[in-house]
């Protein structure tokens, strides 16, 4: 009777060291640190991991990518998903593009030439190339742009044009010849430019949009470098060369091939048994490592700081975050540098800034965003100045609940952070984690204490990133979650968009985020997130840029035999 | 006392499965409770300083990407996962053991109404449950435990109410009703008693599914929420995503919630060839 | 006979009706709503007016008890409507998935038999020996492991071990039986070994309660051999509660993997169901609930019948 029992602890014993034994397998590469495969210290993208210049580009080859989420329709002006611009993008133009060598510099993707505006700023003109053709032979014209436009600045009722609002300076376009589009604002406009160089505003066919104005939705057909040959929902998406795209001698692959897959260790795992090579959004510092280790000749990392970030919002319709006071408090108790530091080890978020992306354009100096509170080096202090306004404002022992999304890169650290940093204040949080859908609804609806809230934009450009700080019932309507209405903050907002001098704008900016992020301290961000990109060395002519978004044409993109 | 004690060695003597199944289990009901005894970290608070330290003897299994103590991450998350099990299987067992009671014993259209109710949720996939319950309510540790909850009852309901049925056919059932003894009353003396042995091998069966369900709940991001130390947050969060770079992160919990599953089945199936050999339900 | 079989088949009819009930409440009940989730979960400003209006196209405007006739109506002529999130046909996104899912539950189903008869039989004849209880450990090991968990380290396992790791892409086994294995093997083998350990176990408690019984022990005394009597008269005896488990399994695996699905990357209907509902996709939501309850109540059926016909005393009650 004896037996059986040492029997079963036996057989228990060699169960717990099968599951170690697997997990040993996996330690014993990881504990042999690679000087080679730690490029982690590299910020900016490396030049030497992306062999842009210098090297003659090869042609042939088709390219395997992971696209973690999936396309909800095929019409870019209505959706608002990177996961349509991945697969898609290449199938596409648009009148101007981001340099693929210098993801900074705006550049003429089907038109001919950068615009020409008038002496009052309010007349735009820009031609065309003459040479651009549909992949369905006809050729594009004036026509085509006019209706594009026309579809995302002033659609037709019953249509959704997701990003109709930003085009609000517009008030007519005409297109008086075939090789020229005109477009005349209301008044003069700092960010009209990028405008024409989102990644959203693909160029359709008036002929197709004219049978059904909703015929973009499910077909595909542009003037990009790849023309479409299929998608199987769940599993993939495949593009061929386009072999009279305008720009001669290019696209360098055959085709490429988009692979959904939404398991984060899937993908990881589909680069490393080189299934894909490359996965354009963004890895983890762990999956770069782990990557790095088990592919040490095989693999290139660029990274990049992110126009994404969290920010953390009080709702301010709900005591007592009605308070200012409070308000600050509860950003002064975050130690931005420690928390950056520690989590940048963990998830994709490193770079303390302001409202604007640190090492952008428009991010505030360091000096100045150190008087900022929440911001100052000192965070011990900071959390002592904290208490004391709470107990100013006859707040004790603040406890609520913080409503985050359950995703856990990044959001599940970064709010596992910021509440560790408010519980040595004596500030009381209670992580309330839900499903997305259900997360948005609470949001919406103004169904929290304090939220994390979210931003991505394709672009450094004050109009996207202080979108959500123009007051709830106004121009913030959906996008400020703190709820407050701010006619002064409006103004100020207001009036770095009409500053057509960049020197000019960012001192206005700057203004702008004194007021949001200390003064009242409605919204204030975590540290800024971090993209990740371990990918196949083969891939080359593609570089890392600050947002998911833009640079997804695959023009450039070739494979080293 | 001595008597419940000879009964307990019988069982170990003649089920060493049960037995083996039995230490566990009250190996971690012994970590739940003396938690705060075992260890002095805090199993919430970071530590930015000892971020994903290996296993050493101030952190017997390592430390987390928070800095967090995995040992007494492990202690805490017992509590969990006996909250979870417990509270899951003995509710959902309970409310199913009601059921096919009442619906064997009443019959009629009470009968024919809970029956096709259990049909209902039966044939209705778990993981809408799951996330219907969890999205209404958020991923509470309770919320977590009304999700899994929901479909065990019919299951137990079902065995339940075929054990039941038989035992209202009997005549000493037939008898006493004769006598004119309240309905309630004959359900409840004569009928509920006669079938606790399925419900009580239902019962421990749904013990280590339940913790298993948390675990899969959390792999879908709809399990118990951070900071909340529970084993399967643990074992999807921190062990799968630092599987290589720190795979004690991934043991300590895959091996707390294997074993614990363990326990309550192999007691479960001992207890099952115990109480009745001849017992056909899956 | 015939009267308990058509009775049997009315029953179906208000356990569909109430599974199309319930979906349809609970879905609506939950919060959150798909317009908002696809603007505002990328983090898009979009004006209340074109949610709203996005909402009049989707028909959610509509009150609660008009869209459930609408989508009785369209079920009732055989129209299962069109995905909310994508806009195409629900049949068509469903179809899709089916072929992969059968098969991955064809073939779990075929390994978890191949492991849990033998296993159970032998276990029951050697009742209460080392055999039975090693039997019994790795059975129950099988249901002891988050089932995440087997499948990260398989994958674990191959990548270290032979830098390979199954294809992504689904191949249709009539097109590349060697692609489409290579894919399919792996996760059916760590679902095979997890269904097994619950028909391992009612074979064995199955086959045992035959053995006990009158004619095996009188086969037993005319002499005949312990193997022919186990084959021929005690697993042939015992095989309707194992099939009828065996048969659960199966309806429960056609969509039931959710997790198993995510980690090996596979287009199943577990993994739309659950991006169906993280989309509040209502009407693919219902039609996938509506199928997979029907199998399941189908199948439930089909064993009923096979009862009735195996055992006269159900069919004269």
């Amino acid at each position: 009777m004896k037996r059986p029992v040492s029997l079963a602890l036996a057989v228990l014993v060699v169960f717990a060291l099968l599951i170690s034994a697997c997990g040993q397998q996996a330690a014993t590469p990881a504990a042999a640190p690679s000087a080679a495969a730690a490029p982690s210290a590299a910020a900016a993208p490396s030049a030497a991991a992306v062999p842009t210049t210098g090297e003659k580009p090869q042609s042939g080859g088709t390219l395997s990518f992971v696209v973690n989420a999936e396309p909800p329709s095929f019409d870019a002006h209505r959706e608002t998903s990177f996961a349509l611009l991945h697969p898609a993008a290449p199938h596409y133009s648009t009148l101007y593009r981001f340099d693929p060598g210098d993801l900074t510099k705006i550049v003429p993707d089907v038109a001919a030439a950068m615009p020409e505006i008038s002496a009052d700023k309010l007349t735009w003109t820009i031609k065309l190339r003459s040479d651009v053709k549909f992949h369905d032979g006809t050729p594009m014209t004036s026509e085509d742009v006019l209706a594009t436009y026309n579809k995302i600045i002033f659609p037709p009722s019953g249509v959704v044009s997701s990003r109709q609002g930003a085009y609000a300076v517009v008030d007519r376009m005409e297109a008086p010849v075939k090789d020229s589009i005109v477009f005349r604002l209301k008044y003069p406009s700092a960010s009209f430019q990028a405008g024409l160089a989102s990644p959203w505003n693909w160029v359709y066919s008036a002929a197709k949009l004219k049978t059904d104005i909703k015929w973009y939705e499910k077909n595909v057909m542009g003037t990009g470098p790849f023309s479409y040959v299929n998608y199987v929902k769940g599993a993939s998406w495949e593009g061929k060369k386009n072999p009279d795209y305008f720009i001669k001698g290019q696209p360098y692959l055959d085709g490429y091939k988009a692979l959904f897959i939404t398991d984060a260790t899937a993908g990881v795992n589909a680069i490393r048994g080189k299934q894909a090579q490359i996965e354009f959004r963004g890895f983890t510092p762990q999956q770069r490592d782990d990557l790095s280790r088990a592919l040490p000749n095989d693999l290139a990392i660029q990274e990049a700081p992110w126009i994404c970030v969290n920010y953390i919002v009080p709702n301010t319709k709900k005591k007592p975050f009605d308070d200012p006071r409070v308000r600050r408090a509860l950003t002064l108790a975050i130690d931005r540098y420690a928390l950056g530091a520690a989590l940048s080890k963990i998830t994709i978020v490193r770079d303390v800034g302001g409202l604007m992306r640190p090492g952008g354009p428009f991010a505030m100096a360091d000096a100045d965003l150190e008087k900022i509170a929440g911001f100052s080096k000192d965070g011990k202090a900071s959390k002592d100045k904290a208490k004391a306004l709470l107990a100013e404002a006859g707040v004790t022992n603040l406890t609520f609940e913080f409503l985050n999304r359950n995703i856990s890169t990044p959001y599940e650290p970064v709010a596992v952070g910021i509440i560790d940093q408010w519980k040595q204040a004596g500030i009381t949080a209670t992580h309330k984690v839900k499903e997305t859908t259900a997360y948005l609804a609470d949001l919406s609806a103004g169904n929290f204490d304090v939220g994390l809230d979210f931003n991505c934009d394709f672009l450094d450009e004050p109009d996207l990133q202080l979108a959500k700080f123009q007051s709830a019932s106004k121009g913030g309507k959906g996008l400020n979650r703190g709820g407050y209405d701010d006619a002064k903050l409006d103004t100020m907002i207001d009036a770095q968009s009409r500053e057509t001098d960049p020197a000019k704008r960012k001192v206005l900016v700057g203004a702008i985020e004194r007021y949001a992020m200390d003064e009242m301290a409605y919204q204030t961000p975590a540290p800024w997130w971090f993209r990740i990109i371990p990918h196949n060395n083969k891939v080359r002519g593609w570089r890392v840029g600050s947002n998911h978004y833009t640079n997804q044409d695959l023009v450039s993109v070739w494979l080293a035999k | 006392m001595r008597r419940a004690l000879r009964g307990v060695v019988d069982f170990v003597k003649r089920r060493p499965l049960g037995g083996a199944g039995a230490v566990l289990i009250v190996w971690m009901v012994l970590a739940a409770a003396l938690a705060e005894v075992i260890t002095t970290h805090d199993p919430t608070s970071n530590s930015f300083a000892d971020l994903l330290k290996p296993p050493s003897l101030e952190f017997p299994f390592g430390t987390d990407q928070f800095g967090r103590d995995v040992f007494t991450r492990i202690l805490y998350g017992s509590r969990t996962a006996l909250i979870v099990g417990f509270g899951a299987s003995l509710t959902g067992s309970t409310l199913g053991y009601f059921f096919g009671v009442v619906g064997a014993y009443v019959g009629g259209w009470v009968d024919g109404a809970i029956q096709r109710l259990m049909d209902v949720l039966i044939s209705f996939p778990l993981i809408v449950i799951a996330i219907a319950v969890v999205a209404a309510l958020g991923p509470g540790t309770l919320n977590v435990v009304v999700a899994i909850t929901i479909p065990i009852i019919p299951r137990v309901a079902r065995v339940v109410r075929s054990s039941a049925l038989t035992v209202v056919s009997m005549p000493y059932v037939e008898a006493t009703r004769s006598i004119g003894t309240r309905s309630a009353r004959i359900m409840f003396r004569h009928v509920a008693p006669n079938v606790f042995a399925p419900y009580l091998i239902m019962l421990t069966a749904f013990l280590g599914q339940a913790i298993l369900l948390e675990a899969s709940l959390s792999f879908l991001g709809l399990g118990v929420a951070e900071p909340t130390a529970a084993w399967g947050l643990m074992l999807r969060g921190a062990g799968m995503q630092f599987l290589e770079r720190a795979p004690w992160l991934a043991i300590a919990p895959g091996v707390a919630i294997s074993a614990a599953v363990f326990g309550f089945n192999l007691f479960g199936d001992s207890l099952r060839d115990a109480l009745d050999p001849r017992l056909r339900s899956a | 006979m015939r009267r308990y079989v058509v009775g049997r088949l009315l029953l179906i009819v208000p356990t569909l009706v109430g599974v199309a009930i319930l979906t349809f409440v609970v879905m609506r009940l939950v919060p959150g709503d798909i317009v908002e989730l696809r603007y505002a979960g990328s983090g898009a400003a979009v004006a209340q007016e074109i949610i709203d209006m996005e909402r009049r196209t989707l028909g959610l405007d509509k009150p609660m008890a008009l869209q459930f006739v609408d989508w009785m109506s369209g079920l009732a002529r055989g129209d299962l409507g069109t995905s909310l999130w994508t806009g195409r046909s629900v049949g068509e996104e469903v179809m899709l998935r089916l072929g992969l899912s059968l098969e991955l539950a064809i073939i779990s189903t075929f390994i978890a038999v191949a492991l849990a008869i033998p296993a159970g039989v032998l276990a029951a004849v050697r009742q209460d020996t080392r055999v039975d209880y090693v039997l019994r450990l790795i059975s129950i090991g099988g249901l002891s492991l988050p089932s995440f968990w087997i499948g990260i380290l398989t994958i674990l396992a191959l990548l270290t071990l032979f830098q390979w790791s199954p294809p992504l892409l689904f191949t249709p086994i009539w097109e590349d039986p060697v692609a489409n294995l290579s894919q399919m093997i792996f996760p059916a083998l760590a679902v095979g070994y997890r269904s097994s350990a619950v028909t391992m176990r009612m074979t064995r408690s199955s086959v045992l309660d035959v053995l006990r019984d009158d004619y095996v022990r009188t086969a037993r005394a005319k002499g005949l051999s312990e193997s022919l009597v186990v084959i021929r008269h005690a697993l042939r005896n015992s095989l309707l509660p194992v099939v009828t488990v065996i048969s659960i399994e199966f309806a429960f695996l056609i969509g039931g993997l959710v997790v198993t699905e995510q980690v090996f990357n596979l287009n199943g209907v577990g993994k739309l169901l659950v991006d169906a509902v993280a989309h509040r996709d209502y009407t693919l939501i219902q039609s996938i609930v509506m199928l997979l309850a029907a199998v399941f109540v189908l199948v439930n059926f089909l064993i009923d019948m096979l009862y009735v016909t195996l055992d006269p005393r159900v069919r004269t009650s």
